[in-house]
Parts: C-alpha cells; structure tokens; sequence
C-alpha cells in the first residue's frame, strides 16, 4: 500500500492531457488541406510543413517530460507498482515476487554493466474518455467503450520518430512533388497518413488501435496510388491493401479474443495485466497471439505476406520513405510491443530456444535480404531491405530482446529514410527512373552530397561501427542469447544464425547498390545534376542522424561515452518493474560478437567490391558478368531464377490460389452446365421424340417429316419449360420464395 | 388472453400480406401488402414481450418500424423510376431479366 | 432528480386484472381483429387502388390497438405517427405520383389469384399448425405489466445502443438512395 503511494507521491506532467493535439493538428492539417486550400489559394505546403514542426516540436516535450517524470517515479518508487489500481491483487502479488526473482537473477547477469538493482518505470499514463456504454455499465456486465490516450516510453518514441520523419518528408516532398497534377491531394493524405499512424501510437484501447491500423492502410492506399493514371501503380495499391485485409481478420479475430480472455475490455493496459497474472490462460494468449501475429505479418511486410511491400514503391519517393520508416510497417512492430506480454507469455519467450515469432523474423530477415541481391531498381533494394530489417525488429521481440527491437526501429527509421530520400533525389538526377543498371552508375561525381549521405546511411545499415545501425543491430543479436556469455530470455540459435546471416548480406547489396550507382561510367542519358536544398536539406539531417542515432543506447560497458548517455533506452522506453509488462531479461554486450558481426559485414561487402570493381576493369559499362557462375552451374542458375522470381510467391498467390479458386469453379460450372442441364434437356428431347414418333405413327403414318418436326418441337418445349424459371417477372420469384419458404418449414416442423 | 389469439392474428394477416405481395400488379400495393407482413411481425414481437415481461419486444417494434420507413421510402423511389421510365408501375411488365 | 423518476417508473406494480375486465379486454380484441382481419382482406382484393391505401389505414390503426391492448403503449404511438402519419402519406403521394385510376382499375391483379392463394394458405397452415403445436392454449401473465416508455428509452440507450445508432445510418443512406434514385436528370 505503501508502495503505491510513493507511485502516486510523483505527480504525473499534466502536459500528457494534452497529448492528443499531436494527431488532431495533423488530422486538423489534412482537412483543412482538402477543403480549404485550394479555395483560399494557399499551398498546400504552407499548411502541411508548420503543423508537422508544431507536432514535432510538442512531441519533443512530450519526451522530456517523459523522461524527467520516468527518472522522478523511479526514485520514488522501492517496489514494483501494480497499474490496475489494486484490482488484479492476486495476480499482482504474485508478479511481485517473481519480478524480485528476475531481478535477482539479472542482477548476477547483468553485474559487469553496472545496473544490478531493479529499475521501475511509471505506469503508462491513460487518459480516457467514455465513448458510450455497450450493454449497461461495466459493472453490470457491459463494456465501457474508451477513447483515449496512453503515453508511455514505447509511444513517445514513435511519436518522435512519426513526426520527425514526417517532417522532413513533407520538406523535401514541397521540392519534390512539385508540380504535381495531385500536389494539394498529396500533401493532404500526407497529413492524413501521419494523423493516422500518431492516432494508433496514441491508442489507449485495443478498439482504438485497429480504427488507427485502419486509417494507416487506407492511407498507404491512396498515397502508393497516387499516380492511379498508369495501371502498375492501382495494382500495386490495390495489392497493398488486399495483402493487409489478409492479416487484417487476424488482427480482429486476436483482438476478440482477448476482448473475452481479458474479461470483456479493450483496455491494453488491463489486458496486459491480465496476461501477466495469469488471467488468460496460457493457451488462449498463443491463439491470440498466433491470430495477432497474421497481422504483424501482413503490415509489417514478414514473410509470406511481405509481396505488396515491394510493389508499393509504385508510390511518390517520399511516400515510400514514410511508409518504410516511419509510418505504415512499423504498425506491426509497434502492436507487437503495445501487446508484449500477450506475445511474451503465450509464445513462452523467457527461457525458451524458438518460437513462431523468431522463426519468422529469422526468415524474413534472410529471405528478403537474398531478394534484395537481385533488384535492378533502387528502391526495391531498399524496399527489401527494409523487409530484412523489419524481420530483424520480429526477431528481436522474438527473442525477448523488447529494448533493441525498438533502439533498431529507432536507429532504421533515420537511416532507412536516409536511404529513400537519397533515392528518391538520385532518380530526381536521373529523369524519374529508378534502374540502377540502365539510367545510373558514376554518380559519385555529379551529386556528392546526395552520395555522402547515401554512404554513411548505408554504413548505418550494414551495421558499420560506430553508425547508428551497429548499435541496434548488435543489441539484437546479443540479445538471441545464443553467443556464449550473453545469456539474454534463452538460447535462440537459430534466430541468431539467421541474424548473422543477415547481417552480412545486408552490407553485400548495400555494396551493391552503392556501385551499381555512384560508381563506375554514367550509362543513362544527359547530364545528371545534384538536387535543391529543399531535398539536400533533410538528406544531411538524417544522415547525421545516421551517425549519433546509435549512441542513445550504446552499452553502459562502453569506456567513457557508456556510463555518462549510455541505454538510453532501457531507462526511458523499456518499463520495467510495473504490472503491465513482462519481466524481460537483458542480455550481456560480447565484444567478440560485435567484432565478429562487424567482420563478416565488411568481408561481405568487400567481396561484392572486388566482384564488381573486376567487372568495371573489364568493361566500363558492365553491370554483370557474362558467361559466369550463373551460365556454367545449372544450381546457381536455378537459384537465381528463384530470387528473381521472388521464390514465386507471386506465382502461388495469383496463379496457383486466385486462380486454382477460380478455374475449378468455373469448369465446374461449366461441366454442370454441359453436361447436366444440357443432359436434361436432350433426355426430355429425345424422350418426346420417341413419344411423338409413336404419336405421329399412329395419326399418320405416311408424315416421315412429322418426326423430325416432334424431336425440334419437344426440344424446343422441354427448353421452353426449363427456360421459364428465369422469367425475370418478379411475382414467380415471390412465389417461388414463399412456396419454399412454406415447404422447409413444413420439413422443419415434420423433421423437428 | 391467450398468446395464441394474438399470434394467430398476425399468422393471418402475414398470409394475406403474402396473398397481396403475389397478386397485385400495381407496385405501391406490392409495398402496402409488405407493410402488412412488417406488420404481422411486429405483432408478434410485442406478443413475446408481453409474455416474457421484456422490453425487447418493444424495442425492436421500434427498430423494425423505421427500417419500414425507409424501405418504404427507397421503394417509392424505385416504383417512381419504373413509372418515369416505362409509364406504368405494372411489376408484370418489368422483366428486363428474363433468362 | 433524473434517477428517483426513472426508479419510480421501473417499480410500477403490475396490477392483475379481474375477471370481467379480462372479458372485456378480449372481447374488444377480437372485435378489433376481425376488423383488421376483413379490412386486410378487402385490401388485397379491392380494385380501387385509393380504397386500398385506406383499407391499410384502418389495419395499421387495429395493430395499434392490438398493440395497447399488450401493453405497449410507446410501440402504439410509434405506429400511429410513424405508419399512419408517415408511411400513409408517402404511399398516398405514391398513389398520386403514379397516376393511379381514380376508381375502379381492372388491371391491378394477376389473373391467376389460385397461386397466390396456395402459397398463402400452405403459409398459414405450416405457421397454424406450428403455433398451435408449440403454445396451445398458454395464458399470457394476468399481471402484465404495462412497459413504460422510460423502460423503452432505458433500454434504447443503454443495451441497444450500437443497433440504434447502426439504425441512424441506415435512414440516412435511404434518405441518400431515395433521392439518388428518384431524382430526374
């Protein structure tokens, strides 16, 4: 009792009431665009640019006063605090005790890192409003339906992160798009995108999280189609969006189910609670967890369900950037953490070796990055790329490694952006094409700053120390627990190997594309240029980002830098030591893994330099080579026949299931129709014949002909009465209606 | 009272709003032989009501009425667009769908 | 203030009915009813289409009474003002829009009334016997309590809510298609 007074002795910032002007500015932004712009003449931009910087800039101090509030409540605070205000006593306690024993145990672990005492982080901050009473009041047995916001560190970190990207996307796309024949259009879905996916992070509810998910796809939907005029590009949107429905029933089908286990209530707080007590029962909260997890797959683009992602770079650059940063596939990353102890228990995480979560972000990771090796266009280097990382955050909550899953969304959103941006003003350069083995090469010289910058993302990427992406990345794999001597929530080799996997390939097509671009003679047409600072601008920005982003979370272990800003991270996003969040464990920094790391990255990437550097000394304009590998080794051919294709998921979704639904139907349908019908009518035909042959013996025997006229007449007849169902006269389908109706009622009765 | 006595009435007007659904021609008494099998139905719900004590009867008496209103308004429209396009509301003579 | 008067309504003793009121509430239903039931009758059948419209008048008006005589008194206006102030009126523009004969129009049945007979009458006789299988001669309470039209609203607003805003949406989008299909262009 004591306890939750010194919780409630801090006093909670009462700037998190007003947290939810971040999504109404922007959806206030968006409206105003649509309806307003154009007929008062004001650029759309002019109203875009400022209400984002005004979202960034509020939610910046949302973040400190997150910070400070988080470092205040855990002074206070001496045990771990139960959010539910006493109502889960039972469960609570005995969360209590087992939270003691994980901190005991971690603090043995994690000794050498210096945070051997239990930290504990304020509740997340709920603020709701009742929508209206389904069924009476809760406690009558109904439902309260809530509208809300919840702030907590994984919300302000994607509040942070949404609007900055966003900002700087809606900078450079003022340059970009301009000229458009959609421009007020696009800045307004824009607006619209960023309220959508700030309105999720916010959700409070789980009711709320899907009208966010919604949004967030309808969004993507209208910006991937933005050119709708040529047909690729509504494809790929209507892909996109078709994909996401997939996943979609899984996401409603998991959250019904945890609307009951929980004990009818959206509250995410409440149902992480009861998760963690033991509320729902273990096997409930891996159905749900499994349901839950089709939706992961679908938006956040892992494997299976990962083909629209490519295709939706049919969209504007800067779109893509902000769907593969910021917005749209963090959605499903973002939900894993929102739910993390429905994942973490159900999926038995702590102390486990595999489970569907990992194995399905080790795939990925590895799958998309092979993809990602035989690309032509830039951006679909990238947008595989980004499905690799994606399957590396999967892999990472997989593994229990909750903290580095979002130090990398963090670290990926900058430099991934970079890394769109970047191509998005190198096709600027290159009249709009995105071939990099056609319209590129040598760029080096005409655009150095779009260059530099694209290097060092790049590096970021590849996990090149000291980048950003080194840092996030090393946490993960770390954090697979499988490196002798960092012992993280268990021993996931087989996530681990997959990482390691990953992790060289991804400095391999980095390389790659950093050649194919940059590199070499210039094999397009008309000189290149470098772009405006309207597009420059943000490119600097984020590449700096790139470099310092890492050191938010860099070990504490690390000489000098790590005990004065080191994890960050852990302090301020990860809770720990409150009610609504498993016990997670920390796994130990290994030098020799991130020295290990770090050497199969560059030797990946060395080999694609020399590959590629051989070639150019061959010929100048060569992108590949001819009569190598691929043309001796009938493997190798097949093997990248496969990538090529896609390992024809494409192939087995439209052709084998779109069509093996649709072809069978129709033959059948057709052989129903042949054969059956057709059938019917030649019985009754023939039948008639004989009938009036015998008829037409008897009257006149003489009338050869009389046959012939009877076998067209009963033909024609029998039609006649087959055909004079589908009358269209709207009183013989009542009748019919009714008729039946009566009939199986009477079966029913009789039956009954 | 007997239950029966109220559900039998509505058993008959239903059979003779389907009596007139079948018979007539005209399409505004094809929409006023359907209100009389709305009706029926509603008889029955308050019947039920009345049995169980529930004000659910009552409730979704309510609900069934104003989707008549608005089948009925949807209705007309429809019978109106007939009258406008073929100068009669004669449903015989609408069987554009004929097989 | 709000909640000693919904309180009051919800504690309404029923009041059991003594024998001769019973007779009396009875013997008015079946007046009633027979009406209702001639009247529906005259209504498929008659050939003014104008007399049918009034004929539905006077059945509308019988389900209202059927309706007080349950006890159900906020149902009852409802069916008044909706139906017979509304809904009429709409079928009576119908009427006049159509260009309806004033008189008798010998062309408003089917000639072949026996298949509509048949389906109504297997209708009822499956409907008849089911009834009368099921709940025979079972009484209603003798002391039904008149439910009150703050129970109806109680219970609108509270257990019934999501229906009746989906409800609200769904006259709105007939309003829309109503006039989307009837305007002339």
């Amino acid at each position: 009792m004591n306890l939750l007074l010194a919780a409630e002795a801090v006093a909670v910032p009462t700037v998190f009431n007003y947290v939810w002007l971040i999504p109404a500015v922007m959806a206030a932004s968006f409206l105003f665009i649509l309806f307003f712009s154009k007929r008062l003449s004001i650029k759309p931009h002019l109203v875009g640019v400022p209400a984002v910087v005004g979202s960034f800039l509020f939610a910046l101090v949302i973040a400190f006063s997150w910070i400070g509030y988080n470092g205040d409540v855990n002074e206070a605070q001496a045990g771990p605090i139960s959010c539910a205000g006493g109502e889960v006593a039972v469960g609570g306690s005995n969360h209590d005790t087992e939270a003691a024993a994980e901190g005991e145990g971690e603090g043995e672990g994690g000794g050498e890192s210096g945070h051997g005492e239990q930290r504990f982080s304020p509740c997340p901050v709920v603020n709701d409003v009742t929508w209206f009473q389904n069924g009476g009041p809760a406690s009558e047995g109904g439902s309260d339906i809530t509208v809300g916001t919840l702030v907590d560190g994984q919300s302000v970190l994607l509040l942070v992160v949404v609007t900055f990207i966003s900002g700087l996307v809606h900078v450079y796309s003022t340059d970009y798009v301009a000229g458009d024949r959609r421009y007020t259009h696009y800045f307004a879905f824009l607006s619209l995108f960023t309220a959508s996916m700030l309105f999720m992070v916010l959700s409070s509810s789980t009711l709320q999280l899907i009208v966010g998910w919604e949004l967030v796809g309808v969004c993507s939907f209208a910006l991937i189609g933005h050119w709708w005029e040529e047909k690729p590009n509504s494809d790929a949107a209507l892909k996109a969006f078709l994909t996401n429905r997939v996943g979609d029933i899984g996401l409603l089908v998991g959250m019904i189910i945890l609307y009951f286990g929980a004990g009818k209530t959206f509250d995410i707080v409440a149902i992480n609670e009861a998760a963690i007590s033991g509320a729902i029962s273990k096997n409930t909260l891996l159905v749900a967890g499994l349901f839950l997890m089709a939706a992961v797959m679908s938006k956040s683009g892992q494997f299976i369900l990962h083909t629209w992602l490519p295709d939706a770079m049919a969209g504007p650059t800067p779109v893509s950037a902000l769907i593969h940063a910021a917005t749209m596939v963090v959605a499903g990353i973002y939900l894993i953490g929102r739910l993390y102890a429905v994942f973490f228990i159900g999926f038995g995480i702590s102390g486990g070796t595999l489970n569907a979560m990992a194995l399905i972000g080790g795939i990925t990771t590895v799958g998309a990055g092979a993809l990602a090796f035989v690309q032509d266009d830039i951006k679909k280097v990238l947008a595989y790329s980004t499905v690799s990382q994606l399957g590396y955050m999967v892999l990472a909550l997989g593994v229990g490694a909750y903290t580095a899953a979002f130090f990398h969304l963090f670290t990926h959103a900058i430099f991934k952006a970079a890394l769109f941006l970047g191509a998005g003003s190198v096709s600027h350069a290159c009249h709009h094409s995105f071939d990099m083995k056609k319209d590129m090469g040598g760029l080096r010289k005409f655009m150095p700053k779009t260059f530099w910058t694209f290097v060092i993302a790049s590096g970021a990427l590849a996990g090149i120390p000291p980048l950003a992406g080194f840092w996030s990345k090393d946490e993960i794999l770390v954090g697979a627990g499988a490196f002798p001597g960092t012992g993280g929530n268990g021993t996931y080799w087989v996530p681990f190997i997959f990482g390691m996997i990953a992790a060289g390939m991804t400095a391999g097509y980095m390389v790659r594309v950093i050649w194919l671009t940059f590199f070499g003679e210039y094999r397009g047409h008309e000189t290149p240029h470098e772009s405006g600072p309207l597009i420059t601008t943000p490119l600097i920005i984020l590449a700096f980002g790139a470099v310092f982003a890492g050191l938010f979370n860099i070990p504490e272990g690390f000489p000098v830098l790590g005990s004065r800003i080191g994890e960050k991270f852990i302090r301020w996003v990860e809770p720990s030591g409150i009610s609504s969040f498993p016990t997670i464990g920390h796994a130990k920094p290994s030098v020799a893994l991130a020295l290990l790391a770090t050497i199969i990255g560059l030797a990946t990437g060395l080999l694609v330099w020399t590959y590629y550097s051989k070639l150019y000394a061959k010929d100048k304009l060569a992108t590949e080579v001819t009569g190598g590998l691929r043309d001796k080794n009938r493997l190798a051919r097949a093997g990248h026949k496969l990538l090529v294709e896609k390992y024809y998921l494409d192939h087995l979704y439209t052709g084998v299931i779109a069509g093996g639904t649709k072809g069978p139907v129709a033959r059948a349908a057709y052989w129903f129709n042949q054969n059956v019908l057709d059938g019917i009518i030649n019985a009754a035909g023939t039948g008639s014949t004989i009938i009036g042959r015998f008829v037409y013996r008897f009257i006149d025997q003489g009338a050869i002909d009389g046959a012939v006229n009877a076998s067209g007449f009963g033909a024609e007849s029998s039609g006649e009465v087959l055909r004079k169902v589908q009358s269209g006269k709207i009183r013989q389908y009542a009748t019919l209606m009714f008729a039946a109706a009566a009939l199986l009622a009477a079966v029913f009765i009789v039956a009954v | 009272m007997f239950l029966n006595q109220f559900l039998f009435f509505a058993a008959i007007l239903f059979s003779i709003g389907v009596y007139g659904v079948l018979t007539r021609k005209n399409g505004v008494l094809v929409l006023m032989s359907i209100e009389l099998i709305l009706n029926a139905v509603n008889i029955n719900l308050v019947a039920f009501g009345a049995l169980h004590q529930d004000i659910s009867g009552q409730v979704f008496v309510l609900f069934v009425i104003a989707v008549a209103a608005a089948e009925v308004g949807v209705g007309l429209a429809i019978v109106l667009l007939i009258f406008r396009n073929r100068r009669s509301i004669n449903v015989a003579e609408a069987d554009l769908l004929k097989g | 203030m709000m909640s000693s008067a919904l309180l009051a309504i919800q504690s309404t003793n029923p009041i059991a009915l003594t024998p001769n009121e019973l007779w009396v509430i009875n013997t008015f239903f079946y007046v009633i009813a027979a009406v209702g039931i001639v009247a529906a009758l005259k209504m498929v059948t008659t050939k003014n289409v104008v007399h049918a419209a009034l004929y539905l008048l006077v059945v509308l008006t019988v389900v209202a009474a059927t309706y007080i005589v349950l006890g159900a008194e906020f149902a009852a206006a409802t069916q008044v003002m909706v139906y017979i102030g509304a809904v009429m009126v709409l079928l009576l523009f119908g009427v006049m829009l159509t260009r309806a004969k004033i008189g008798d129009d010998g062309d408003l049945d089917y000639d072949s009334k026996w298949i509509g007979g048949l389906s109504a009458v297997s209708m009822f006789a499956v409907m008849g016997y089911s009834l009368w299988e099921a709940f025979g001669t079972d009484e209603l309470p003798a002391d039904m309590a008149v439910q009150r039209t703050g129970q109806v609203a109680n219970s609108i607003f509270s257990q019934y809510i999501v229906p009746f805003e989906a409800l609200s949406m769904l006259l709105l989008a007939a309003l829309i298609g109503a006039v989307v299909v009837a305007r002339r262009d």
